[in-house]
């Protein structure tokens, strides 16, 4: 039942049952798409699973109310702006980052959550559940507060994440292909000047040219790319590999892998040279949050680092945008004693 | 000290209007697009033509969507045998004039939805709403907006137009037939459509209520 490659490739033909074959077929289909628009095809020794889709989920074997929540999950996953001033106080979706509703290789597809969970997590350095990792996104790259654990929401989303891993054996060993927003090489040189110019030009249309992005009523089409209504200080995207790898794999929206390397990788620079609103590991000091944080993840933003074209300390300010408090409770150590 | 600057520019803007051109005037839009009737109709709601070349609604669209389609069809950055002759007549002022009253015409309900049956109605759902991503279709609300009514200048409403005016258009992306959006964002989808596909979402789109702006 696992969609894998290597499943349809030892079976042989005969053995499949006829809905493993149907399974087998949907996955070569999405990475004969991939490959034509220049995503690597999955190496011998990777796990490939294309999660099942929302139509899917109509023909499943599941109990009805199971259905009912895994909908809700999907309905938050797709809208989390129903959650705007609880727990969200940016523009953002989960699918403004995960697109294709959390389930695209290269657009970090969330599935891999579920069956890689509980897991060490070096950004907090203790072991993290699959809701400690869903409230992560809430904390930083929501800007807001995380929904409760174990709450009617929080337990909602959780269930999208593992439907969308169904069929998927827990703690994989082979690696996930199209995992994450895989950052092609960096370039020698990153350019603020470049990546300006290609913002404009590639990006701006949909994201503005202050990064503003594009909302309809109370709903965001184009997400604010740096701003009060962008992601805070401590989201993993402010880091410029992982900005790089986003913007390379997925933009512009329905282009993939058209911009270069190096376009990418400028746009992310610059990307990472705006402001946006404070990390909640903030202490009061820009220097001391940057020495903390540094080794384990702002030596890859530029968090704390003086911008090159008017001497300003990124990140040097108590602005916590529309969020009316700085840290949420979610952001606590674990010990286990 | 902060005001200097806002002053500076407001005597700046209102020094140029007087050269360049006056605000848009929807009143005097209306006249001007007394030549537009034929097809578009009194109501801007155009026409679905089955088999035949469909005239959009335009009433209720974005005045800056209708604004570059008409500078496109002077410019040749979109073609239409029908189209250019009409807007060639039109000089800058008229053009802003046209696209603010259709602009602020409502929104009229598309034809070309009767009669579907409902396979071809779910999965011209399934494409507006949430696209295909095996064949990398990103879903028209992505740039489209809620419910495809619309996002800005860039991105018109699609919801409630004629479907025939819609298959005809995803049609010429596909065929490189019309190619004046911006960064190619429509036309690389369009190419990844199949021809089910595109009357599919032209059709569910039709049946849709249409865009207020």
């Amino acid at each position: 039942m696992i969609r894998t490659l290597s499943y349809a490739a030892l079976s042989g033909t005969l053995l499949l049952s006829v809905n493993a074959s149907a399974k087998d077929t949907t996955t070569q289909q999405y990475i004969d798409t991939l490959t034509e628009l220049g995503y690597p095809a999955p190496k011998g020794n990777e796990l490939v699973h294309i999660p099942p889709t929302m139509e899917d989920l109509e023909s499943a074997k599941l109990h009805p109310e199971l259905k009912r929540v895994i909908r809700r999950g999907y309905d938050l996953f797709t809208n989390t702006q129903q959650l705007r001033g609880e727990n969200v106080f940016n523009n953002m979706n989960c699918s403004s980052c995960h697109l294709g509703e959390g389930r695209m290789p290269f657009s970090a597809p969330v599935w891999p959550a579920a069956v890689t969970l509980p897991n060490f997590r070096g950004k907090n350095d203790h072991v993290n559940n699959l809701e400690e990792r869903i409230a992560g996104c809430f904390t930083y790259s929501m800007n807001g507060k995380p929904p409760e654990y174990g709450s009617d929401n929080m337990l909602a989303i959780s269930a999208y994440h593992q439907w969308l891993a169904k069929g998927v054996a827990m703690y994989p060993e082979k690696p996930i292909y199209g995992r994450g927003f895989p950052a092609p090489d960096r370039p020698e040189e990153l350019s603020y000047a470049r990546g300006e110019a290609a913002f404009e030009e590639k990006c701006s249309v949909c994201h503005g040219n202050d990064g503003e992005g594009l909302r309809v009523g109370n709903e965001t089409v184009f997400p604010a790319t740096w701003g009060d209504m962008s992601n805070n200080w401590g989201a993993g995207i402010v880091r410029i590999f992982t900005a790089a790898g986003f913007i390379k794999n997925n933009m512009p929206l329905g282009q993939p892998n058209s911009l270069s390397d190096q376009e990418s990788w400028d746009i992310a620079y610059y990307m990472s040279n705006q402001e946006r609103p404070q990390d909640p590991r903030y202490t009061g000091d820009v220097a001391e949050t940057l020495k903390n944080t540094e080794a384990r993840f702002h030596k890859h933003s530029m968090y704390g680092q003086t911008r090159e074209t008017d001497g300003h300390v990124l990140g040097d300010h108590s602005n916590t945008g529309e969020k009316p408090f700085l840290k949420p409770d979610s952001i606590r150590s674990r010990t286990f004693e | 000290m902060k005001k200097i600057p806002i002053l500076l520019t407001a005597l700046g803007l209102s020094s140029c209007s007087a050269w360049v051109f006056a605000e848009a005037d929807a009143e005097r839009g209306a006249a001007s697009a007394a030549m537009c009737m034929a097809c578009h109709q009194a109501d801007g709601g155009g026409m679905n033509i089955a088999g035949g070349e469909s005239w959009p609604r335009l009433a209720g669209l974005s005045a800056t969507y209708i604004s570059k389609q008409l500078h496109d069809y002077k410019s040749g950055a979109r073609s239409n045998a029908s189209m250019i002759p009409f807007a060639s007549m039109l000089d800058e002022q008229q053009i802003e004039d046209v696209a603010a009253y259709y602009a602020s015409l409502p929104a009229t309900q598309g034809k070309g939805s009767e009669g579907a049956d409902e396979a071809t109605l779910n999965r011209g759902q399934q494409l507006a709403e949430r696209g295909d991503w095996s064949a990398y279709i990103v879903s028209c609300k992505s740039c489209h907006g809620p419910d495809s009514q619309g996002a800005g200048g860039d991105f018109p409403g699609i919801s409630g137009q004629h479907a025939g005016y819609i298959e005809a258009q995803l049609q010429a992306w596909k065929a490189g037939n019309r190619k004046n959006d911006t960064q190619d964002l429509m036309g690389s989808i369009a190419r990844r459509m199949s021809d089910d596909d595109i009357h599919a979402v032209a059709v569910w789109l039709a049946s849709q209520s249409p865009a207020g702006n």
